[in-house]
C-alpha cells in the first residue's frame, strides 16, 4: 500500500477511536455527575432516590452523634434554612461547626442520608484567616 | 525588618524587569553584552530573593508577630521545626517560595547550559524572568509576605494542626521545585521556537532539568500520598481532589515528554509533539499553582477566598495562546526527518505510551474541571467522584505498566518476529506462572481485575529483570566480572538507560502496592468501649484502654489497642485525636480547648505482607455538659474578679491555673468514665510496597539524572554533534 495512504488510514482510525473515547468520557461524566445543591434547593426539590452533592456550612450547635451516625445540619448560604444530614463513614479531621462541607446525600423524608465516606471538608489552613485582634493571645 | 523585606521584593521586581529588557534587547540586536547582562540579572534576582526568603524565615523562627503572616500561621508554642515550615503554609510565603525556587533553578540552568545554547538562552531568560516578575507582582500587590500589623498580638494563631507533619518540610518545596523546574524546558522551548533553533540542541540542554522536574514533582506527589495515609485519618493515599490532580497532570505530560524526546534525539522525529508536550507541561504547572490559589474548585487543600484567580487566568491564557501561535507559526521548521518504520518498534511503543499518558491527563483534566464545565453547559454545578476517575484511569494505568515492560525489549526502527520470540517468551512464561500461582494459591481470584493487574506487574518486572540480566551476561562475557560488579558497571556506563529501567520496575511495584492494597483491603467502622473487640480480616482488635494527655499545645484523647491473630499477640496500636485550643473565645473558657482544630494520630503497624491501620474519633458529646458547666463557672469567676476590681496578675494567674486543672480533669474523664468511641480499622495487603516502589523509582530517577562518566558522555556528545551538524546542514 502507498505509505502516505497507509498513514492517512492510521490517522483516521486513531482520530475515530479518540473521538469515540472522548464521547464516552463526556457522556459518562454528565450521567454520573452528582449535582451540587444548597440546602434550600434540596429541601424544595430533591427527589427521593437521586444523589446530590450538598454544599454549605455546618450549623453551630447542630453536630452530635447517635451511635455510629454523625448528625448535623448544613446551612444554605443564601437563605435562612438548613438541611439535616445523617452521615456514616470517615469524618475528615477539619470537620466541625462553622466549616464548609460537601457531602453526597439522598433524600429520606425530611432529612438527608449522607453516602459513606463522601464528606469533604474545606481545609481551613489554606484559607485566608482574619489576623488575630491585638493582644488577643491565649494563655494556657 | 518588614520594611527591608518589602524593599527587597521591589528591588527583585526591578531586577527582573531590567533582565527582561536586557535579554530581549540582546536577543534582537544580537549583542552579547546585553544578553550577558540579562543572564546576570537572573543571578542577582536569586541573590535578592534568597535574602528576602531568609528574612521571612527569620521572622517565623523569632515569632515576630509584627509580620501579619507570622501572626496568622505560627505561634510561640509551635515547635521550631514547624515554625520553619510555616513560612510556606501561607499564600504569601508560598508565592515567595515559588519565585525564589524559580530564580535558583533559572540561575543553575544558565550557569550550566547558557553558553551551549547562546541564541536561545536570552529569550529563555526573558521568559523565566517574565514568570518571576508575574509572581513578584503577586507578592508585592496581592499577597505581600512582609505586610505588618499596626499592633502586634501577644500570641499568634499557630500552624494548622493538619500541617504539623514532617512531610511539611519537604512536600511543598518538592512540588514547587517540580513546577518551577518544568518552567525551564518551557522557557527554552519558547526560545527555540522564537529563534527558529529547532534542532535537538535545546532538548539536550534542558533534558536533565526536565528529568529533575519530573523527579521532584514525583517525590512531592508521593510525600503527599504518604502524608494523607499517615495523618489525614481516612486511610487512603489519593482522593482525586482537584489540587492533587493539579500536581499529577504536569507529571503525566512530563513523563510523556521525557520519553518522546528520546525519539527526537535518536531519529529527529516528533518535533511538533515534543514542543507541544513541553509547552503543555509548563502551562499545566502554572495551572496547578492557579488551582490551589484561585478557589474556583472546591478542594480540601485550596487557598480559598483569594483574589489571585484573575491574574493567573490572564497568565495561563497568554501561555496557551502564545504556545499554540508559536507552534503553528513554526510548523514548517518542525517537520520530522523520518517516518515511523514499523508499528513493532520502540518509537511506536513510546508513541503509544505518550498517547495513553495524554489520554490519562485529559481524563483527569475533564474530571477536575467538570464542576465548571457542567455549570457552563447545564447551569448546574456537578461533580464526578473517585468511581468515575477509576473507571478510566485503571485501564490506562494497566496499559502503562504493560508498556513499561514491553518498551525496553523493543529495539529502535523495527523488530523481527524472531526477536519478539527471543525477548518475550521468558517474561510471558513467568507471567503465566504467576497467574497460575495467584489463581490456585492466593485468594486473588476473587477480583479478576486486580488479578490481571498483578500478572501484568509480574510481566513488567520480568521484562526489566531480563534486560538487566542480559546486560550483566554481556559484560561477564567481555570482562569476566562477577555479577554484582557487572551490574554496577553496566548501570554506571549507561545511567540514563538503566536508571530508566529501574524507574519502570519501581513504578510497577508502586502500582502493585496500590492495586493490592485497594482491591483486597478490609475496612471496618465500629464503635467500641474499653474491653470490647472487633475482628477485621482475621485479626482480633481489642480496645484495651482509653488514654488522655492534656498538654499546653493540645489535648490528646486516644486508645491503646491490642491486635492478635488466633490468640497470638501481633502488635499494640496507639491512636489518638489531638484537640488544639481555638482562638474563638465565644466557644467558652473551657470549651475552646475541646472545640478547636483537631487532628488524628494514626495507629499503624506496617509490614511487607500487610498494614494494620487504625484511627480513633472520640465522641465529645458526653463531655459537653461538663464543658458548658465549666464555661459558666469560670465566666462567673472572671466577672467576679472584674467586679471586685482585682485584675492583678496574681488573681488572673490563679484563675488560669484553676482553669488548666479543670480542663485536664475534664479530659481525664475520657479515661476514668470511658464511653464508646468511633474507630476505623483497615487491613491493607502489600501497602508498604507502594512506598518501596516509590523509593526504587526515585533511586532510578537519580541514577538517570546523575551525569555519565566523561568517556561515555564524550561518545554520546560526539554522536549527537554529528546529528546536529546534519540537521544544520539541511536547514
Amino acid at each position: 500500500m502507498n505509505p502516505s495512504r497507509k498513514r492517512r488510514i492510521r490517522l483516521v482510525v486513531a482520530l475515530t477511536v479518540a473521538l469515540l473515547l472522548a464521547s464516552a468520557l463526556v457522556y459518562t461524566s454528565f450521567s454520573a455527575g452528582s449535582d451540587e445543591r444548597t440546602a434550600g434547593q434540596l429541601l424544595d426539590s430533591a427527589v427521593a432516590g437521586k444523589t446530590y452533592t450538598l454544599a454549605g456550612t455546618v450549623k453551630q450547635g447542630s453536630v452530635h452523634r447517635e451511635g455510629g451516625v454523625l448528625v448535623f445540619r448544613v446551612l444554605d448560604p443564601h437563605r435562612p434554612v438548613s438541611a439535616q444530614v445523617r452521615y456514616t463513614g470517615i469524618v475528615p479531621d477539619p470537620f466541625r461547626a462553622g466549616r464548609g462541607v460537601m457531602v453526597k446525600v439522598r433524600r429520606s423524608g425530611s432529612t438527608f442520608v449522607g453516602e459513606k465516606d463522601t464528606m469533604v471538608t474545606k481545609c481551613p489552613s489554606k484559607f485566608q484567616v482574619a489576623p488575630p485582634s491585638p493582644g488577643s493571645g491565649a494563655s494556657t | 525588618m518588614a520594611t527591608v523585606g518589602r524593599a527587597l521584593l521591589i528591588v527583585a521586581f526591578a531586577v527582573a524587569l531590567y533582565g527582561i529588557a536586557a535579554s530581549i534587547y540582546g536577543a534582537v540586536r544580537r549583542e552579547r553584552a546585553w544578553s550577558d547582562s540579562g543572564r546576570r540579572a537572573v543571578y542577582a534576582l536569586a541573590g535578592v530573593l534568597t535574602l528576602a526568603f531568609g528574612l521571612l524565615e527569620a521572622a517565623f523562627l523569632r515569632s515576630d508577630f509584627s509580620f501579619s503572616v507570622v501572626a496568622t500561621h505560627s505561634s510561640t508554642t509551635t515547635p521550631a521545626f514547624y515554625k520553619a515550615t510555616a513560612a510556606w503554609s501561607s499564600q504569601e510565603g508560598s508565592l515567595l517560595l515559588w519565585v525564589w525556587l524559580l530564580s535558583l533553578w533559572s540561575s543553575l540552568v544558565l550557569v550550566l547550559v547558557g553558553r551551549r545554547v547562546r541564541e536561545i538562552a536570552p529569550v529563555a531568560t526573558a521568559v523565566l524572568l517574565g514568570l518571576a516578575s508575574f509572581f513578584l507582582t503577586l507578592t508585592i500587590f496581592y499577597a505581600n509576605p512582609f505586610d505588618t500589623l499596626a499592633i502586634p498580638p501577644a500570641e499568634g494563631v499557630g500552624l494548622n494542626p493538619l500541617l504539623r507533619h514532617p512531610s511539611m518540610m519537604f512536600h511543598p518545596p518538592m512540588l514547587y521545585s517540580g513546577y518551577t523546574l518544568f518552567s525551564i524546558p518551557f522557557a527554552f522551548a519558547i526560545g527555540a521556537l522564537i529563534t527558529r533553533r529547532l534542532n535537538a540542541e535545546w532538548v539536550l540542554a534542558t533534558r536533565r532539568f526536565a528529568l529533575g522536574a519530573w523527579l521532584c514533582l514525583g517525590i512531592g506527589i508521593v510525600l503527599g500520598a504518604r502524608w494523607s495515609y499517615t495523618e489525614l485519618g481516612w486511610g487512603g493515599i489519593w482522593a482525586w481532589d482537584p489540587v492533587e490532580n493539579a500536581s499529577l497532570m504536569p507529571w503525566l505530560i512530563g513523563t510523556a515528554y521525557i520519553h518522546s524526546i528520546m525519539i527526537q534525539e535518536k531519529r529527529g522525529m516528533l518535533k511538533v509533539w515534543n514542543v507541544s508536550l513541553v509547552l503543555a507541561t509548563g502551562t499545566l504547572a502554572i495551572l496547578g499553582t492557579f488551582l490551589v490559589r484561585s478557589g474556583i474548585l472546591d478542594s480540601i487543600h485550596a487557598f480559598g477566598a483569594s483574589t489571585l484567580g484573575v491574574p493567573f487566568l490572564i497568565l495561563i491564557g497568554a501561555m496557551v495562546l502564545g504556545s499554540v501561535g508559536l507552534v503553528i507559526a513554526r510548523r514548517g521548521d518542525l517537520r520530522s526527518e523520518h517516518q515511523l518504520d514499523s508499528l513493532l518498534s520502540r518509537e511506536a511503543v513510546f508513541l503509544l505510551q505518550n498517547v495513553i499518558l495524554v489520554a490519562l491527563c485529559f481524563v483527569i483534566f475533564w474530571g477536575t474541571f467538570f464542576p465548571l464545565i457542567s455549570e457552563a453547559v447545564t447551569g448546574t454545578r456537578a461533580s464526578v467522584g473517585p468511581p468515575w476517575f477509576d473507571k478510566y484511569t485503571v485501564p490506562l494505568a494497566f496499559a502503562l505498566v504493560a508498556l513499561a515492560g514491553i518498551g525496553p525489549l523493543v529495539p529502535w526502527r523495527r523488530m523481527t518476529v524472531a526477536a519478539v520470540r527471543r525477548s518475550f517468551v521468558a517474561p510471558l512464561l513467568l507471567a503465566l506462572a504467576l497467574l497460575v500461582a495467584l489463581l490456585f494459591v492466593s485468594g486473588a481470584r476473587a477480583d479478576p481485575k486486580a488479578l490481571a493487574f498483578l500478572v501484568v506487574v509480574g510481566f513488567t518486572l520480568a521484562c526489566v529483570a531480563q534486560e538487566l540480566w542480559r546486560g550483566i551476561r554481556a559484560r561477564q562475557a567481555v570482562a569476566r566480572e562477577p555479577a554484582p560488579v557487572a551490574l554496577v558497571a553496566l548501570v554506571r556506563r549507561n545511567r540514563r538507560r538503566y536508571g530508566g529501567y529501574i524507574v519502570h520496575a519501581g513504578f510497577a511495584v508502586l502500582l502493585l502496592g496500590v492495586a493490592a492494597s485497594t482491591s483486597f483491603q478490609h475496612a471496618r467502622d465500629v464503635s467500641l468501649r474499653p474491653g470490647q473487640s472487633v475482628r477485621v480480616d482475621g485479626f482480633d482488635i481489642k480496645y484495651v484502654r482509653a488514654v488522655a494527655k492534656p498538654e499546653a499545645e493540645k489535648i490528646s484523647l486516644g486508645a491503646v489497642l491490642d491486635v492478635s491473630k488466633r490468640g497470638r499477640h501481633v502488635t499494640t496500636l496507639r491512636t489518638s485525636r489531638g484537640f488544639y485550643p481555638a482562638q474563638d473565645l465565644s466557644l467558652g473558657i473551657v470549651g475552646r480547648f475541646f472545640n478547636g482544630e483537631a487532628e488524628s494520630e494514626v495507629g499503624l503497624r506496617a509490614g511487607l505482607g500487610r498494614d494494620i491501620w487504625t484511627v480513633i474519633n472520640p465522641d465529645l458529646g458526653p463531655l459537653q455538659r461538663i464543658i458548658a458547666e465549666g464555661n459558666r463557672r469560670f465566666r462567673s469567676a472572671m466577672l467576679a474578679i472584674q467586679a471586685k476590681g482585682d485584675g492583678s496578675q496574681a488573681s488572673i494567674g490563679q484563675l488560669y491555673a484553676l482553669r488548666d486543672a479543670a480542663v485536664a480533669a475534664v479530659a481525664r474523664r475520657f479515661v476514668t468514665a470511658p464511653w464508646s468511641s468511633q474507630f476505623r480499622f483497615i487491613v491493607s495487603p502489600l501497602a508498604t510496597w507502594i512506598w518501596i516502589g516509590a523509593i526504587v523509582t526515585v533511586l532510578g530517577g537519580l541514577i538517570a539524572l546523575w551525569p555519565a562518566p566523561l568517556t561515555a558522555r564524550r561518545r554520546v556528545t560526539a554522536g549527537y554533534a554529528a546529528r546536529v551538524a546534519r540537521e544544520l546542514a539541511r536547514s
